[in-house]
């Protein structure tokens, strides 16, 4: 069954490379997922996922836990085996010798020796891709640098602060200069200030041109980092495309008004579902085409009795998005 | 009520922590059994001692020590090797005794002199040239030259009262200033009876007559207790080697569980390199291990290690690849630190107390020899206690290298065959 897709994506490539030979430059995609299939018992963690990386993008795969995000990236790093589907890395097949020479992974775990030091974290992982000499020095250098640990090269793993062990996790997945990297929700557990040190990095690496795909459920981190966004819900994407695409496909040229009110949940519950809204969290949440909405609903809710604490008019976001796609909310 | 709270949420913890359960039930249990096997079945079944004996004496006397001997239940007496290729072989000569009990063949030799048989029993005045008796022990059995010095003397009365009567009685003759004619026979009559009675088969050691033959005994090997500290040095060494591969190969499993082995399995290194890796490493822990051992027993204990480098490189290799794999399959067998720590606590300790890591194996019966034979410890034991005891060629570890070889390559083949789920998912 696989060497059928992998046939599949060969003859995509094949047609690209003929494209490229008649004159069109086409390059293979750095990535090319295929009707991905993985099931783990009953449960299906990945539903036939299509999806193509663009050279030199950052894509955002935006869904809950559990969704399926991490099985997806495991399949491309091949320690995933796909029931059905292929997965090809700049036209090679994953899991082989080629693909793993330009693919990076930094996993969601801090998959890192810690009685080591970063230097020597970084010095093995470099072995283990093979490397080798003053090319390695030079690729540890690099790292240690774009992970601003030079001065901790040789601090042991285990004595640095959360933040550092991230950064340090994200240069050992870059240690072999990758040209497409898989980031694994690489900010998890970090305060903010780490944050948006892990963001700058990941900037730094888009400005160099490298391929993509970082998985989150923070809407925020989509939004800052990625070109196109693929949320992911129970194995599928359910939507594609850049941040603005996704809203106004979901919402078009509406806003969201959300109103707080006083008393109990239940005749919230009630008083939005009557009007063809949300309740989210004890709120009320509608879509509206016009601001002037807001007045007709009040007016609705004071009649039903509701006391009204605040209301408030946005945006719709991709948070926004996911729940108007699934009716949860994304980090249900 | 709070502290029945606190017992249940214990009890509730263990019976969810196999690991646990397996400690505190499944091991005491086992050990029981294994000391019970060893030790209780003694009573019904000692293990038989190989006694070699050699008759250069060939009298009547010497011949009837040697079927007293033959008839011992706790003995098996062989005067000659047993036939090479159906060829009968020539009786032991003292020489050949003493090769074969270097080798290892049996624990003991018997040498009964020219002359045994003209005055065998040792009492009565010393004339400087009684033939005596010869025990040629191998001291690193402990036990068997003890006992069969022991039944020599038992063989000696019961075999041949008459002897010892008659020997009495010429003593007696001599230094007493004679007998009378009556005194005589009378005296002859009861020499009779006794020579009669054994000769009918019946058993003499009631007769309440003492009598010991002249044995000297001695150490052909391993005479000192510095001796003694290599055999301790590879016992105890093997099973610290047992635990601390163990407990290195478990590294594998803090990397499955950070996810680091991921990572490593999503370079270019493959989970056989991986393993290999590891296994390299694990046997150079070991045999550093066992280098540390035997310096601080030359250093401590006297221990002569330097004339036996070669011997102890080879045997350490060897042991130390059997052990690496055998870590290696636990880990790999397992699935968290708690289970292998378990497990192997309860293989190591199994596999150690059979294996002659906690008392030589000679103590036990046949068949737990046997069963220690599927050890790793037993074979390297033996190994060394070839090298360090018997300081026998390197050439003659041959059994010992080929079965650790075989060990280690089919544990390691098993453990990667498990490791195949860390693979892929």
């Amino acid at each position: 069954m696989l060497s059928g897709a992998y046939f599949i994506v060969w003859c995509k490539s094949t047609r690209r490379d003929l494209l490229s030979a008649s004159g069109a430059a086409v390059q293979p995609y750095p990535l090319q997922i295929d009707t991905l299939v993985k099931r783990f018992g009953q449960v299906t963690a990945v539903d036939g996922i299509t999806l193509e990386l663009r050279s030199g993008e950052c894509l955002g795969l935006l869904g809950p836990n559990g969704a399926g995000k991490s099985t997806l990236i495991r399949s491309i790093v091949g320690r995933v085996i796909p029931d059905a589907g292929a997965i090809s890395v700049f036209g090679a097949p994953a899991d082989s010798a080629a693909a793993r020479n330009v693919l990076g992974w930094i996993p969601q775990e801090l998959a890192l020796y810690p009685r080591l030091t970063c230097y020597e974290n970084l010095y093995a992982f470099g072995r283990y891709h093979g490397l080798g000499g003053r090319a390695l020095d030079d690729e540890i250098e690099w790292c240690l640098r774009w992970a601003t640990l030079t001065d901790r090269a040789s601090h042991l793993v285990n004595t640095l602060s959360g933040g550092m062990k991230r950064r340090l996790n994200m240069a050992a997945g870059l240690i072999h200069h990758p040209k497409l990297v898989l980031m694994d929700e690489p900010t998890v557990g970090v305060d903010p200030q780490s944050r948006n040190h892990i963001f700058e990095m990941i900037e730094k690496l888009r400005g160099e041109g490298m391929s993509i795909i970082y998985t989150t459920h923070y809407m925020e981190e989509a939004e800052r980092l990625c070109d196109r966004v693929a949320i992911v819900d129970h194995g599928k994407i359910i939507a594609l495309g850049t941040n603005a695409e996704l809203v106004q496909n979901a919402f078009g040229s509406r806003s969201q008004v959300l109103a707080r009110f006083a008393g109990a949940d239940n005749r919230v519950t009630t008083w939005v579902t009557q009007h063809g809204g949300q309740a989210v969290d004890g709120a009320a949440q509608f879509t509206i085409e016009h601001p002037t909405e807001i007045a007709g609903l009040l007016e609705d809710s004071a009649k039903a009795g509701l006391e009204l604490l605040d209301v408030s008019l946005h945006k719709p976001n991709l948070e926004s998005v996911f729940l108007h796609l699934t009716g949860r909310e994304l980090r249900d | 009520m709070m502290i029945s709270a606190i017992v249940r949420t214990a009890l509730v913890s263990l019976r969810r922590d196999r690991g646990a359960l397996a400690l505190s039930f499944i091991l005491p249990v086992t050990f029981f059994s294994i000391f019970a096997v060893i030790f209780g079945g003694q009573r019904s079944g000692m293990p038989k001692i190989s006694v070699l004996v050699v008759d250069e004496d060939h009298s009547k006397i010497s011949e009837r020590l040697t079927e007293g001997l033959k008839h011992e239940g706790s003995l098996v007496i062989n005067t000659r090797p047993v036939p090479a290729k159906g060829v009968e072989q020539p009786e032991y000569t003292a020489a050949t005794a003493e090769a074969a009990v270097k080798e290892g063949k049996a624990p003991v030799a018997i040498v009964i002199p020219h002359g045994f048989g003209e005055n065998p029993i040792s009492f009565g005045p010393a004339n400087g040239d009684r033939p005596t008796i010869t025990l040629l022990e191998d001291s690193s059995d402990m036990i068997a030259p003890q006992v069969v010095s022991g039944l020599l003397q038992k063989i000696a009365m019961t075999s041949m009262p008459d002897v010892m009567a008659e020997q009495g009685s010429k003593y007696f003759d001599q230094f007493a200033g004679g007998l009378t004619r009556e005194q005589r026979d009378s005296l002859n009559d009861g020499i009779r009876f006794l020579r009669e009675r054994h000769e009918s088969g019946a058993d003499a050691s009631d007769s309440g007559n003492g009598g010991i033959v002249a044995v000297t005994s001695r150490a052909v090997l391993g005479g000192s207790k510095h001796d003694m500290v290599s055999f301790y040095a590879a016992a105890i060494g093997v099973m610290f080697l047992l635990f601390t591969a163990s407990g290195a190969a478990g590294a594998l499993l803090d990397e499955a569980e950070s996810g680091t082995l991921d990572r490593v399995l999503s370079s270019r290194i493959t989970m056989t390199t991986l393993m290999l890796g590891k296994l390299v490493y694990n046997a150079f822990l070991a045999f550093l291990q066992l280098v540390v051992m035997f310096l601080w027993g030359w250093a401590v204990f006297k221990l002569d290690f330097w004339s036996h480098i070669p011997g102890f490189v080879v045997m350490g290799v060897f042991t130390a690849f059997a052990v690496a794999s055998f870590g290696l399959l636990l880990a790999s067998i397992c699935k968290t630190r708690a289970q292998l720590g378990a497990l192997s606590t309860l293989v190591i300790l199994v596999m150690s107390s059979i294996g002659g890591s906690m008392f030589p194996r000679y103590f036990m019966s046949e068949t737990m020899q046997k069963a220690g034979l599927f050890t790793i410890n037993a074979w390297a034991i033996d190994g060394f206690t070839k090298i360090f005891w018997r300081n026998e060629p390197i050439s003659h570890l041959w059994p010992q290298v080929a079965v650790l070889t075989a060990i280690g390559v089919f544990l390691f083949a098993i453990a990667r065959r498990v490791a195949r789920r860390w693979e892929y998912a």
